[in-house]
């Protein structure tokens, strides 16, 4: 177990109708570290975190390039299993994430694919949906939860798999502010490296000292969060803009804790 | 309650308990088993590489069309039954495990259609509709420009076809299973003119939600995925190259579909008119007044050489009415020909 | 459409009846209903008592099932028309000449479709998603088919809300149109409910995937049914089928 928790090189990927969405990606998350990846619609961002554990490219059957290791592992159709137990995917919109009838098996999903079984399963269901404050809604079906509540049983149901690496598409879209705020306190509290898609950028300065900026299938910028969101001419040059009164400079960010 | 005519049209039309009579509900309950099982071996390969998400969300896509209703035309209005859409969409074995368990959901959830007429619900609406459709849709791509827009004109007359032969096969079965004693030859005329406008309910808008899928995402379409053009790749130093592109299911061509295609419904169609016509029609018939016969009206058939659903001039009952069954295939097909070539026709200007 | 289908929530003895069970329950009534020759009226009488003591039971309020009743089918129609277009001897009814076997067909397809009907809402109005589908999987439905209802059960009500959004969206921009409009609307909306429904349909999987799904679902896990809850459930099933029996050997 050594290298660095992520690593990325020379991605190329296109969609099979044809649209090449990635153009050769190349980066590298460390263990523990929080990283924001940033950039306007269309970027590439979301078939990029698809990469990671290997439901697209080329392990996948899919057209495209490159090499990504994980943990020190490289991606290889024969350790998908590792690999995917290693890597936690949240989906952008909870319903597709969510896809079993009611909570409780929706969340026993990934460790029975594990092979828990009996108590055991019980006990990491539990323990997941604890961890995401949902303990008293096992038997629910997830259309009678509301949106923040969704997204908090698909963060659990990734969760359950005990994860290295976390990655997370979007994870404030469409929560309102009690919400998000929730969706950080639990998103702080784990030990896990975190790799966020984001366009909420305070969220990213909040959460994430370092930040990746995606735009036409390429990482463009890597750096400090504080930093990147300071340059207005990139941030401007790649459709990204900072809410209104907002100043990244003077608002205290996950380096100050 | 109101037995208006707009109101009966919009229903859906599932076959309640007991209207056939029990050896009938067993045997195409037999036959829908069979067809299942067949399906979900012959979807294995399909269904372990898309998963079962996508044929469950199809159901669920078909489930909910199947309530959108849609002016056919003289004040009536259809629903989309979607077998010959499906079929073109997501593969025929894939689309019979699909119309299988929307039948099912609608029949224990919604408590819609009868338990012990699912394997007649299933044979007729399941089965036939999606084989017929993707049949004739795979032996017109095979005429038609080697392009994926030509499914749309393609799966358009299987569509239009598979409605009109799903009643007859609902005729045949009647004849064999039916508890009362009509007149055979009128059902049938009726039920086939009636359903030929269904169909052409059925083959605009199976044509238009094809178009917009084409338009959109035309790897999605099962029936034309050995026509997707190459990709182009450029790489991190941006050098281009060119592969195929990723074909998870592709269809494989099928050479001998026209001629398969056209024998099943040739086939389905004279037997089930052989059957029709040993029932010699004995009274006037009178129910026609209240609704078949207006309704038949309408259609191109009545009226027509065929409309007693047997040729005139020849002499012998059961041939003549094989052979009207026959031919009044083979002016539907020839009729779908001449729309998928001017629909194709239209399609390369436009282009 | 709600994805919890005909599902009244209420606690009764019939609600906990295991649903493999009640499907059985189901199908054996409805046989011995279909199995019975049209002309034994006392034996529709008594299926019919057998019914409502059951919705009685099941705490079915009356609203739901009449409501789901009245769904008209082409087949009541059908089975109207047939007294006027069978062949046979005829019976004079208020100056009608009506062929016998054809009211009496009328009659059987009625009567027996109508008490199908009701048995299959006492099933769904008592049974929840889950737990038919865990029924079904009991009953030894293949595990692929089982899987297949499990995502259309769980997409419905999605799908539907997005038909339904897209819907608001096409007549909140002021469309109006004709039929031709009409038609051309509701086609392209259809086709763009496919692609989303279908790409979901791609995440979805995507999603099992990245949880280590490697083509085998979890079964839904549901305990079996003990010898009394099969007794039980089965009760007035088996009466129907006392009644069919001797509704054969009686004769009339
Ligand atoms: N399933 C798909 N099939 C074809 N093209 C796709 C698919 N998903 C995304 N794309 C295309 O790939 C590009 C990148 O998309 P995506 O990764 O979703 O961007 P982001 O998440 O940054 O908004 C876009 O041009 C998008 O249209
Ligand atoms: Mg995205």
């Amino acid at each position: 177990m050594s290298g660095p928790a992520i690593h990325v090189e020379r991605l190329v990927f296109a969609y099979p109708d044809g649209r090449q969405a990635l153009y050769g990606v190349d980066f590298t998350v460390e263990r523990g570290e929080r990283v924001a990846l940033l950039g306007p619609n269309g970027a590439g961002k979301t078939t990029l975190v698809l990469h990671l554990n290997g439901i697209l490219g080329s392990v996948a059957g899919g057209s495209g390039s490159g090499r990504i290791e994980i943990g020190g592992t490289g991606l290889h159709r024969d350790h998908l299993r590792v690999i995917r137990r290693k890597v936690g995917l949240v989906f952008q919109d909870p319903d597709d994430q969510l896809f079993m009838p009611t909570v409780r098996d929706d969340v026993a999903f990934g460790p029975a694919n594990l092979g828990l079984r009996g108590a055991e399963l019980d006990d990491r269901v539990r323990e997941a949906l604890v961890q995401v404050g949902m303990q008293d809604h096992a038997d629910l079906a997830p259309h009678h939860l509301s949106y923040g509540q969704r997204r908090r049983v698909a963060v659990a149901t990734v969760l359950a798999m005990r994860p290295e690496v976390l990655v997370l598409d979007e994870p404030s879209s469409n929560l309102d502010p009690a919400s998000r705020r929730e969706l950080a306190d639990i998103l702080t509290g784990l030990d896990v490296t975190l790799l966020m898609i984001t366009h909420d950028l305070p969220y990213a300065l909040q959460l994430c000292e370092r930040s990746l900026l995606m735009d036409g299938g390429r990482i463009v910028a890597d750096g400090r969060t504080r930093d990147l969101l300071g340059d207005a001419e990139l941030m401007s040059a790649h459709r990204l803009e900072l809410p209104y009164g907002f100043d990244p400079l003077s608002v205290p960010g996950p380096e100050g804790r | 309650m109101r037995f208006g005519r707009n109101r009966i049209k919009n229903v859906r039309v599932h076959v309640p308990d007991g209207f056939f009579d029990a050896p009938t509900s067993i045997a195409t309950g037999l036959i829908a088993a069979g067809a299942v099982g067949f399906s979900l071996q012959r979807a294995n390969r399909e269904i372990r590489e898309t998963g079962p998400a996508l044929a469950g969300l199809t159901a669920a896509f078909v489930f909910a069309v199947q309530m959108v209703n849609f002016p056919v035309g003289a004040g009536t209005s259809g629903h989309l039954l979607g077998g010959a859409l499906a079929a073109a969409l997501v593969g025929p074995w894939t689309a019979v495990l699909v119309m299988s368990t929307v039948l099912l959901v609608q029949g224990l959830l919604f408590a819609d259609g009868g338990l012990t007429a699912l394997g007649t619900n299933i044979t007729l609406m399941g089965l036939i509709t999606v084989l017929v459709g993707y049949f004739i849709t795979r032996a017109l791509l095979q005429i038609l420009p080697r392009r994926t827009g030509s499914v749309v004109p393609a799966a358009t007359v299987g569509a239009l076809v598979s409605v009109p032969v799903a009643a007859l096969a609902f005729t045949g079965l009647y004849t064999i299973g039916g508890a009362v004693d009509i007149p055979i030859g009128k059902l049938a005329t009726a039920m086939v003119g009636w359903h030929i406008l269904v169909g052409i309910g059925e083959a605009v808008i199976t044509a238009a939600v094809l178009g917009a899928v084409v338009a959109t995402r035309p790897d999605l379409v099962y029936a034309a995925r050995h026509l997707q053009p190459d990709l182009i790749l450029v790489d991190a130093d941006g050098n281009t190259s060119t592969v195929s592109p990723d074909k998870p299911i592709a269809a494989r061509p099928a050479g001998r579909s026209l001629g398969i295609g056209v024998a099943i419904t040739l086939v389905v169609a004279g037997g089930v008119s052989l059957v029709a016509s040993a029932h010699p029609d004995g009274l006037e018939f009178v129910g026609a007044k209240l609704g078949f016969e207006s309704a038949a009206k309408d259609s191109a058939v009545a009226g027509s050489p065929l409309a007693d659903y047997g040729v005139s001039g020849i002499g012998n009952a059961q041939v003549s009415g094989a052979l009207a069954g026959i031919i009044g295939v083979l002016v539907t097909i020839a009729l779908g020909l001449a729309i998928a070539k001017v629909a194709s026709l239209r399609t390369n200007k436009a282009s | 459409m709600s994805g919890d289908g005909l599902l009244v929530a209420v606690d009764s003895k019939v609600h906990r009846i295991p649903a493999q069970v009640k499907i059985v329950a189901l199908f054996v009534f409805v046989l011995a209903v279909v199995s019975t020759p049209a002309a034994n009226f006392w034996a529709f009488a008594l299926y019919g008592a057998l019914l409502v003591a059951a919705l009685v039971v099941a705490k079915l309020p009356v609203p739901v099932v009449s409501r789901r009743l009245a769904v008209e089918t082409p087949f009541i129609v059908f089975a109207l028309l047939l007294p006027f277009v069978a062949t046979g001897p005829t019976v004079d009814v208020l100056g009608l000449q009506l062929s016998q076997s054809g009211v009496l067909g009328a009659w059987n397809i009625l009567a027996k479709g109508t008490l199908g009907v009701i048995a299959a809402i006492l099933l769904s109005a008592t049974t929840g998603p889950r737990e038919l589908l865990a029924g079904l999987e009991r009953l030894r439905l293949p595990s692929t088919l089982v899987a297949i209802l499990s995502f259309m059960v769980r997409y419905l009500s999605v799908v539907s809300d997005d038909l339904h959004r897209m819907r608001i969206a096409r007549e909140s921009r002021g469309y109006v149109g004709g039929r031709a409009g009409h038609l051309k609307a509701i086609a392209g909306g259809v086709g763009a409910l496919f692609v989303r429904s279908f790409e979901r349909g791609e995440r979805v999987h995507l999603a099992m995937q990245s949880r280590g799904y490697t083509g085998r679902m979890p079964l839904l896990g549901e305990v079996g049914a003990t010898r009394a809850q099969w007794m039980e459930g089965l009760t007035i099933s088996l009466a129907a089928v006392a009644v069919a029996v001797t509704a054969r050997v009686v004769g009339l």
